[in-house]
């Protein structure tokens, strides 16, 4: 609309000093250079007129992590084509359901609705709580998270903190994660709707860095340096005491399909649990299903 | 108390000052920002390779060609549904209440934010006409989106051409097919362009359509099948998971320019339009 | 043979500007089929004036997102306009040629800016001044107000300055011939005369402002509760939108689109308002 306007007005009032107009030809000619260009290159990629590779869609909480895997099986396998796409594992999960996706990506357990796809656990991750660094508390019990997120406790100072206001930090509905957390950590409260909402972990933690008063919850494998993962009654939230269950926040990453797959499919799930690719994992900061008493 | 109107014309006069400095100063602070942090990731290795480990290393190729892929189709499909539309209505059809109707809708259509239009690109086309995610459903969407800037450009453009080209036309036994191709058209190809040029700027822009539409795919697109990643896209995933803030602001930096030379030649039309004398 | 090319150049366009036009109306048609049902299913008035918006058990009020995308877009106008006018007046006025000849373009290069960078600019920035200096978590109306506001100065000035001056000649002139000051010119002569113009500028600026997903995800928080204050966390008609649609099945699904109903009758509204305010010249 701003440039029919613009035409408009300029069309009838304005009086340009400048007489000299670009001649006809010229025009025609960087046109017609312009879609012979597009056309070319449309062209060219109509080449491989069905293949659009395999697509892996859903949390993004598993994306980085099914992006890592599968560039490394697309060096073993060139001829294979794979898609990571991100949405939330809610997203991944329906596009595996409606065939949009091959494999759907969640970080959460199937809820029963969804329990007739087929699905596989490929790593376990940790529920980190995270907070500033400069925020002196070190350590809070699972009910006062709990209280934190339904508004019950609204100041750092309940808890033996500074005199300000906390900032809670929540992800999005459809996130693995955010349902994790509600089913670990909420049971039956709700989370405030006054909590800041936002769309990937990487946010969360950029958000916990940035403001002292910030208290949010990301994967473990995703913790650095800027930013503080509470103990949970007095458990310090390593990968170690995930692994040995004395840190009992923590979700599996599974991937889901319409049915079992076959094929080119299958064979990418095969590698992800081959130990080839658990060893990626496991250096990811993911835990391995093969490990321990995990699971 | 009762200003003098001296005091009244410095007063208003710094104040107008003040609004112009504020405005260069914001648009110093965000640009030499971007461009000072994003120019010097510019590298031709930059342009030319694809992204690795999630974009931290590489460059940003797959994008680059995404974003025009996806551009390129949005247009190729929207300009000549557009503009034969435009044409339709002026010329074929008597002004009226249907007319009058259909410019409205157009108008309208045309400034319903674009996330309404990702709403229904990816329920239409992604998922029920099973396209999945690809450069096509991208390009479709945004072909759907600037349609109506489009045609209401274009209508604009032609609609202004004086009635005195028709009537030359008309009275030396030209048909409506040959005034339109060589009287009509000719006149109005320039705004008709700024309108397609400012079209391809919104699509390289775009973000929130796109990003459930072409997909999030890294790799670089085998057809307009294939799924992709915009730079915008790529920017706002960048910066957000903090992934790279270095490749973020050279992305940025790239697609700004990019932008800025697209809104330029637009600009350069417009002048050259107007000085035509309209 | 003249008349069959005729006709069949007209049958062409006929084709060309149906199936546009079909497409168009599918958009408009898809969306309220996949809204209305939603709305009829919630009332009407539940679902635009309801309070609470928690898809997860079947609540779908929007009156939260209604309250932001307006608190918001008003914050924007009322920093953004004042500063965009006196912007036009400064280039349509005051300004030297060579110095018009730098602020333009400048401008220009404003709108060039795609709003996911925006968005990341007052990420940086914005929000952090707010949290420092004004408290809260940084993500509020303020900053999506504050950020929406540049980003609509350059769609309010570029208008509003050609309204400017398109004026004819001599109304300036006779004011001067009257002894009037340049400002008093300005404000008493000018912008009266330009005044359906600049409402269209602003009215578009609006739109922008209101149809604007990206930039405000990023700096508006995105809590679902109604905010109490500036400095609070809140959500609008569009990044809902935006965050949900992802995931969004069923009637969570169709509430997404009914909002997309919503907006598109704002931008009927808006463009109506625009249309006749400029159509009055």
């Amino acid at each position: 609309m701003l440039s029919v306007l613009m035409l408009r007005f300029n069309g009838k009032n304005m009086k340009s000093a400048n007489g000299a107009c670009m001649p006809k030809r010229q025009i025609c000619s960087a046109v017609s250079v312009l879609i012979l260009l597009f056309s070319v290159s449309l062209l060219s990629a109509c080449g491989g007129i069905n293949e659009a590779g395999l697509i892996v869609a859903g949390s993004t909480s598993v994306q980085p992590y099914a992006e890592v895997l599968s560039e490394e099986y697309m060096i073993l396998h060139p001829d294979v084509l794979i898609d990571i796409q991100g949405g939330g594992s809610s997203a991944g999960i329906m596009a595996a359901q409606t065939g949009t996706s091959e494999l759907g990506m969640s970080s959460r357990v199937l809820k029963d609705e969804e329990k007739s796809l087929w699905y596989v656990e490929i790593a376990r991750d940790g529920l980190a709580v995270i907070i500033n660094p400069e925020n002196p508390i070190q350590n809070l019990t699972l009910d006062q998270i709990r209280q934190i997120y339904s508004a019950e406790i609204t100041d750092w100072s309940q808890l033996g903190g500074t005199n300000t206001k906390i900032h809670t930090i929540t992800r999005e509905d459809g996130s693995g994660t955010r349902d994790a957390f509600v089913s670990l950590v909420m049971g039956e409260s709700s989370i405030t709707p006054r909590a800041i909402v936002q769309d990937s972990n990487g946010a969360v933690r950029q958000l916990v860095a940035d403001d002292e008063n910030a208290i949010g919850f990301i994967s473990l494998g995703l913790v650095d340096d800027k930013v503080k993962a509470l103990q949970l009654d007095g458990v310090a939230a390593t990968r170690e005491n995930v692994l040995n269950g004395s840190y009992n926040l923590s979700r599996p990453f599974l991937f889901v399909a319409l049915s079992e797959p076959t094929g080119e499919t299958k064979q990418f799930v095969d590698f992800i649990l081959s130990a080839e690719g658990q060893k990626i994992l496991m250096n990811e900061g993911l835990i391995s299903p093969l490990e321990g008493t995990g699971t | 108390m009762k200003i003098s109107s001296r005091t009244a014309q410095r007063i208003a006069k710094t104040l107008i000052w003040a609004s112009a400095l504020f405005v260069i100063v914001i648009l110093l602070a965000i640009i030499i920002f971007i461009l000072i942090k994003g120019v010097p990731e510019i590298s031709w290795q930059f342009l030319t390779e694809i992204p690795r480990n999630m974009g931290r290393s590489g460059g940003i190729s797959s994008s680059i060609v995404g974003t025009l892929l996806v551009t390129a189709v949005a247009v190729i499909i929207a300009t000549p549904f557009g503009v034969g539309t435009a044409f339709y209505l002026t010329e074929y059809t008597r002004e009226g209440k249907v007319t009058r109707i259909i410019r409205f809708s157009a108008e309208s259509l045309s400034g319903i934010p674009s996330i309404v239009y990702g709403l229904f690109g990816f329920i239409f086309f992604v998922m029920y006409l099973k396209l999945g995610w690809s450069i096509l459903s991208g390009g479709l969407t945004l072909a759907v989106m600037i349609l109506p800037t489009i045609i209401r450009t274009s209508e604009e453009a032609i609609r202004t051409v004086s009635y005195q080209y028709r009537e030359v036309s008309f009275s030396l036994g030209g048909t409506k097919w040959q005034t339109i191709t060589r009287a009509v058209f000719p006149s109005a190809v320039r705004g008709i362009a700024v309108g397609v040029i400012l079209g391809i700027g919104r699509c390289v822009a775009e973000t929130a359509a796109v990003i459930l539409t072409a997909g999030s795919a890294l790799r670089m697109p085998e057809s307009i099948f294939s799924p992709t990643r915009t730079m915008a896209e790529h920017f706002y995933i960048l910066a957000r998971e903090g992934i790279s803030m270095e490749k973020a602001y050279g992305t940025a930096a790239l697609l700004i320019i990019i932008i800025f030379i697209i809104n330029v030649v637009a600009n350069m039309l417009i002048n050259r339009y107007v000085a035509k004398g309209h | 043979m003249k008349i069959n090319k005729e006709k069949i150049s007209g049958t062409i366009f006929l084709l060309i500007a149906l199936s546009a036009l079909s497409v168009l109306a599918l958009i408009t048609v898809f969306i309220f089929i996949k809204g209305v049902p939603i709305i009829a299913k919630v009332g009407f008035f539940d679902f635009v004036f309801g309070m609470v918006w928690d898809p997860g058990n079947g609540a779908f009020g929007i009156f939260p997102m209604i309250f932001g995308s307006v608190t918001v877009t008003l914050g924007a106008a009322v920093l953004g306009v004042p500063i965009a006018i006196c912007c036009s007046i400064f280039l349509a006025e005051f300004a030297p040629a060579v110095l018009s000849n730098i602020v333009r373009p400048a401008i220009q290069l404003l709108a060039a800016i795609p709003s996911v960078v925006y968005g990341f600019w007052g990420l940086l920035f914005v929000v952090p001044a707010i949290r420092n200096h004004l408290g809260g978590p940084g993500l509020s109306i303020l900053a999506g107000s504050i950020i929406l506001a540049i980003m609509i100065l350059p769609t309010i000035i570029s208008i509003a300055e050609v309204s400017l001056l398109s004026l004819p000649r001599h109304y300036k002139e006779g004011a001067y011939a009257l002894g009037l000051t340049q400002w008093q010119t300005i404000r008493s002569v000018l912008l009266p005369a330009a005044k359906s113009g600049i409402v269209a500028a602003i009215i578009l600026g609006i739109g922008r402002a209101i149809g604007e997903t990206m930039a405000v995800i990023m700096v508006l928080g995105n809590a679902v509760a109604i905010p109490q204050s500036i400095l609070d966390p809140a959500r609008t008609l569009t990044t809902n939108i935006g965050i949900e649609m992802g995931y969004a099945s069923g009637d969570h699904q169709q509430a997404l689109f009914a909002t997309g109903i919503v907006l598109l009758v704002i931008v009927m509204i808006l463009n109506a308002f625009a249309q006749y305010v400029t159509r009055r010249k």
